[in-house]
């Protein structure tokens, strides 16, 4: 059993008796209606999360409980497949969408007892970095309602005060990042594809975990791009993330993309010597429109480790500043394809047109996609047009070997994680935001986590410290692949170091009970 | 350079998706400006990359048993228009209508 972390402190309070399954399910589910107003949760599975809670609520009367997440409530980001429960990814395309079969993951974790509390908001199609352009509306960041931030804001006026100042999420996995960030759930699963777990967990004050490419089955999460897109993993801290992980990892026959080997769960040492680390840091990180803020965090965590005895030394990834453009091109080309399945003829939105085939396909499209999603169709279509393909996709291909290469030249050179800040700044406002539009957006923000997902490498957001404005900054440590062991075990020990603060929300308060206060002694303050 | 209107015309054929509007296809011209910058990177002798699990892992082929089905219920049910087992697609081989008869966005350009 895992001794530190949230999750086996909740654990060990189920085994003990001091809460039930239920209790910690009803307080979820309560909570979750009095933050309503984040909007970060799509479908809420009351009926089902009760009675997976009074399951397991029996397993720990017979003393069997069934591992350290049974009866442990979750979330999860809605373009996972959860059998009996409306799967949407945002869109209308699927709306009303009843998955017949359970995404691997989210069987795995209904295996081991955790119980689903409802399926969590994103961009449409996880296309987006603010978890503003879902079909239901934008997530709103439960930082915005904190005392820290509401201390740090000047109001307009004192009735324009929550309504105009609230901050986004990030994206695309806002959802579950603002689930996890106002305790309505104890952990949840995102996707990530370009930085989508790590952007939306720094600016919610959140773990977030993106895997090795390869590690985590995708099989029943709706694909995006598939030689990119992971399961995410967002939680209070770096202990849970490796208990998820171990949950989740390894061989699914169901998806010929995850590898073979052995995965062995592991739990994290504490490491207390870090001199025989050695940290790069990349210099083309340092880029255009970074805030002064983050910089100087990122310096600071720099000497952190330096000042206890590592090796920092200061690399260079000089691929860097096109794997934007590189992303922007393989991700619209997959994209085309795989929205190619929606039609509408076995699933999801079905226009009313019946002229013929091709008409109804082009109408239920027509109806079902927002601008963004149709936007990447026809860029990506025109990516891949055979005038375009050699120029375009192939040469996105060789950019993206030369960008996976820069980082194995890296690490052969003795390093052995690297460091870098994961978002340009803290949250924006809402109202900011939107002055520019999603692919402008996701270009400027996903600047410094996708490079990870170009070369399919372990990367996390470890909440450091709040900016000047009261809003959680993260920092990204990236691994090499398939050692997520080191990995976490390093974002573990700065995690202790830096002490990030917990939010303190006026609806939590109201909700205090023993296991919220089991949180608080548990995380840091 | 800007795109053609018989290359927007042909992509909204093979995307079965629309322009919808003038915002529609400046955000193509701006995705191709984007994506031009790849051109300033040399990739003399490098292959293309399909997947970053090139070197780990081979597709294996399993044994040709059914190990699932019998699920017809269960797709069925997320099909709006069904008849028994089938699922009801309207006329095919009816291409889309040209340029000049659709109504498009492009109509007009």
């Amino acid at each position: 059993a895992l001794k530190d972390g949230l999750l086996s402190q909740v654990s060990a309070a189920l085994k003990e008796g001091r809460v039930t399954p239920t209790e910690l399910c009803q307080r979820c589910l309560a909570l979750i209606k009095s933050t309503k107003f984040l909007n970060a949760y799509i479908t809420v599975a009351e009926e089902t999360a009760l009675k997976q809670a009074e399951e397991s609520e029996e397993r720990y009367k017979r003393g069997q409980p069934l591992g350290i997440l049974d009866g442990i409530p979750i979330a999860v980001k809605d373009n996972f497949n959860t059998a009996g429960i409306e799967t949407t990814c945002a869109s209308n395309m699927l709306k009303g969408y009843i998955s017949p079969y359970n995404a691997t993951v989210v069987q795995k974790l209904l295996d081991q007892g955790a119980v689903l509390l409802g399926k969590t908001n994103l961009d449409e199609f996880a296309m987006g970095s603010g978890s503003t352009d879902g079909v239901f509306g934008p997530v709103r960041n439960p930082w915005s309602y904190s005392k820290q931030y509401k201390e740090k804001s000047v109001p307009k006026s004192h009735s324009e005060d929550e309504e105009s100042n609230w901050v986004i999420t990030g994206g695309s996995s806002g959802g579950s990042a603002a689930a996890v960030s106002s305790f309505t759930c104890f952990a949840a699963l995102g996707s990530d594809t370009g930085g989508s777990t790590r952007n939306p967990a720094a600016h919610c004050g959140v773990v977030g975990l993106k895997p090795t490419y390869g590690l985590i089955s995708r099989h029943g999460l709706i694909p995006l791009v598939n030689s990119m897109d992971v399961p995410g993993i967002l939680t209070r801290c770096v202990d849970d993330a490796a208990v998820l992980l171990g949950s989740l990892a390894g061989h699914d026959p169901k998806d010929s993309t995850t590898v073979q080997d052995d995965f062995k769960p592991f739990e994290l040492p504490n490491l207390t010597d870090v001199s025989k680390l050695s940290i790069g840091i990349p210099k083309e990180y340092h880029a255009p429109g970074l805030s002064s803020e983050i910089l100087a965090l990122w310096s600071k965590a720099a000497d952190l480790f330096k000042n206890a005895g590592a090796k920092v030394v200061e690399v260079s990834l000089p691929h860097t500043r096109y794997s934007i453009v590189c992303y922007h091109v393989l991700c619209t080309a997959e994209v085309a394809s795989n929205m190619a399945r929606f039609d509408g003829l076995e699933y999801g939105h079905r226009s009313d047109k019946k002229e013929s085939t091709e008409s109804m396909y082009a109408a239920t499209r027509r109806e079902g996609f927002n601008d963004v999603v149709r936007g990447r169709i026809l860029s990506g279509n025109y990516f891949l047009l055979k005038q375009n393909y050699e120029k375009y996709f192939v040469k996105a291909q060789k950019v993206r070997r030369l960008i996976a290469t820069d980082f194995v030249k890296v690490f052969r050179s003795g390093v052995d994680i690297l460091l870098t800040p994961t978002t340009l700044s803290d949250a924006a406002p809402y109202t900011e935001f939107i002055k520019e539009d999603n692919r402008t957006r996701s270009t400027q923000d996903d600047i410094l986590t996708q490079a990870a997902n170009m070369a399919g490498l372990p990367a996390i957001n470890v909440p450091t410290a709040l900016s000047e404005r009261g809003l959680p900054v993260g920092l990204q440590f990236i691994g090499r692949s398939f050692q997520e062991k080191q990995l976490l075990t390093v974002a573990k020990w700065f995690e202790k170091q830096v002490q990030f603060p917990m939010i303190q929300l006026e609806e939590v308060k109201k909700h205090d009970s023993d296991v919220f206060q089991h949180q608080k002694s548990a995380s840091f303050s | 350079q800007k795109v053609s209107v018989e290359v927007l015309d042909h992509l909204e054929h093979l995307a079965l998706v629309d322009f919808r509007d003038s915002e529609g296809v400046e955000r193509l011209q701006k995705a191709i400006q984007f994506a031009d910058q790849l051109h300033e990177v040399n990739t003399d002798g490098v292959e293309p990359m399909d997947s970053v699990l090139e070197d780990r892992w081979c597709l294996y082929l399993r044994e040709d048993d059914v190990t699932e089905g019998n699920c017809t219920k269960d797709l069925m049910e997320n099909a709006r228009e069904k008849v028994e087992e089938y699922f009801v697609a309207p006329p095919g081989n009816i291409p889309l209508p040209k340029l000049e008869e659709r109504d498009t966005f492009l109509q007009g350009s």
